[in-house]
């Protein structure tokens, strides 16, 4: 299988900001210079608006933001509830923690699924990242990192690595070994740097790339092997906290979700934003794509969790009750789509019918937050973390059809 | 504009994510006016507004296909026996 190659900017020193940024060629009064993404989108735009000022450039933003809501409307015919209304409605539900993982010494901030469907990697606020085997409950092994709130961390897709990262603004990659004679943190290859926080981090098709979202309100998209930044994406307001990847089969995007309550879809090839959603009231804590890649769930502080259609490019549904009043900090939908699995604040997880909108289960168990979730790649268990140092492995024993 | 509520609100932030204040890093430094980002949402805007889109009744009823398509699928939806379960009760072991 070959590696997608993306455009490999020249990376250096921005002839407008002086920035180290990644340059791209652009012509002045047929010169030609190196400016970064910033410069040269301002350089775009320069000259032929003459005569704006603040008011009429932030009267025209609303205008159009107007003009994106009545299109978006024209074709919010049905909801999608309605459209499910002749959908059987599931039953009750019987889902058991088969497994717990405990050893680390505080909070779980974060974790991630091996392509196995058997290993497991967490990352702890006092700076343990661990491997788990799922099934035995095995630590495989584990690293200490050099910065407390490890707040993102993912398994390579090969298995043979990790990466991790958080308030040492960093995004750090360490190969896994079995040698015993070997220390990991030897081998570690720092990757990325932020100028703040890491919250979020993914393996993209390969172990040869990585995207990173971070407190400093960017995304960004590396090569492991030099390090070099590839691509960077901006256009959050705030802090970003949390990004997937579409699946392979529906090509090169991803989307983020930050403090400034948007999500946004990026094209990974041209750093452009290609969608962004403003529906949410507080932070998105956590973006999830549909499996077919036609969609994303969001989980946000204002206690809902919602559905964006990416075809009809809007809101298409809201998971939310009145007794739910504390935020959602983690998402995920099982196999086909039909379930989709939250992570909220006061303890608990709850399980959503993504078609009809409606709740099916409501699991206890942590006893503090639950603070990420994921199903895992064949879709038979899923794995939650919380602030109760420990992780839970669920499945379903039973559905008892209505 | 949102970039100079954000540098107030950063603090904020991270304080409400539950870390201490001696962990706050030190803020971005961005220097493009409110003027220069003004210009650079509107011309995103402009972009967006002329996105494809389709109606629900045929993106809904599409997702609606895929999940009945893989329903029969998906073991959290339908729970699996315990002879195919991986984690399930390890059995004890009993010595001769």
């Amino acid at each position: 299988m070959c590696d997608q190659t993306f455009l490999v900017n020249v990376f250096g020193s921005c002839d407008k900001c002086f920035k180290q940024r990644a340059l791209r060629p652009v012509f002045k009064k047929s010169q030609q210079l190196n400016y970064c993404s910033i410069c040269a989108e301002i350089m775009a735009t320069d000259g032929l608006h003459e005569n704006e000022t603040l008011a009429s450039l932030k009267s025209e933003a609303e205008s159009l933001k107007g003009k994106l809501e009545e299109e978006r409307a024209k074709l919010h015919d049905v909801e999608l509830h309605q459209v499910a209304e002749r959908v059987e409605a599931l039953g009750q539900f019987v889902m058991k923690t088969r497994r717990t993982l405990k050893g680390h010494g505080n909070k779980v901030l974060c974790m991630d699924w091996c392509k196995d469907k058997r290993r497991i990697v967490s990352s702890s606020q006092d700076g343990k990242v661990i491997v788990w085997d799922s099934f035995t409950t095995n630590k495989e092994h584990a690293v200490t990192m050099p910065c407390t709130w490890v707040m993102a961390c993912a398994y390579a897709p090969s298995g043979c690595a990790i990466a991790c990262g958080g308030l040492d603004n960093k995004c750090s990659v360490y190969p896994l070994t079995f040698d015993k004679n070997e220390n990991m943190a030897a081998k570690k290859k720092s990757v990325a740097m932020h100028t703040n926080y890491l919250s979020a981090c993914s393996f993209t098709n390969s172990d040869m790339q990585i995207l990173t979202a971070s407190g400093d309100g960017t995304c960004a998209l590396w090569d492991v092997e030099s390090g070099q930044l590839l691509q960077s994406f901006h256009g959050h307001g705030a802090d970003v906290l949390c990004l997937d990847l579409a699946p392979s089969e529906t090509g090169n995007t991803f989307v983020s979700g930050g403090c400034d309550k948007k999500a946004m879809v990026w094209d990974m090839r041209s750093g452009q934003c290609v969608q962004a959603f403003e529906t949410h009231e507080s932070d998105i804590n956590s973006v999830r794509y549909y499996p077919s890649g036609d969609a994303f769930a969001s989980g946000s502080d204002d206690a809902t969790c919602r559905l964006y259609d990416l075809r009809a490019d809007r809101e298409v549904a809201i998971y939310s009750k009145e007794s739910i009043i504390f935020g959602a900090s983690s998402v995920d939908f099982s196999l086909s789509g039909r379930l989709l699995f939250a992570g909220y604040n006061d303890y608990t997880i709850n399980v959503w019918d993504v078609l009809k909108g409606s709740r099916v289960s409501i699991l206890f168990g942590h006893e503090n937050r639950v603070s990420t979730l994921r199903v895992s790649p064949d879709g038979t268990a899923f794995c939650s973390g919380s602030w109760d140092h420990t992780l839970r492995v669920r499945k379903t024993s039973f559905h008892f059809a209505v | 504009m949102m970039y100079q509520h954000w540098r107030g609100e950063r603090a904020g932030v991270l304080l409400k994510r539950g870390m201490c204040e001696s962990s706050l890093q030190s803020l971005m430094a961005q220097d493009l006016s409110e003027k220069e980002l003004l210009r650079m949402e509107v011309e995103q805007l402009k972009k967006e507004v002329k996105n494809p889109r389709a109606p629900i009744s045929k993106t809904g009823k599409e997702i609606k296909e895929y999940v009945e398509a893989r329903a029969g699928s998906d073991p959290l939806l339908k729970g699996i026996s315990e002879d195919e379960n991986p984690f399930k009760e390890k059995g004890t072991c009993v010595t001769s």
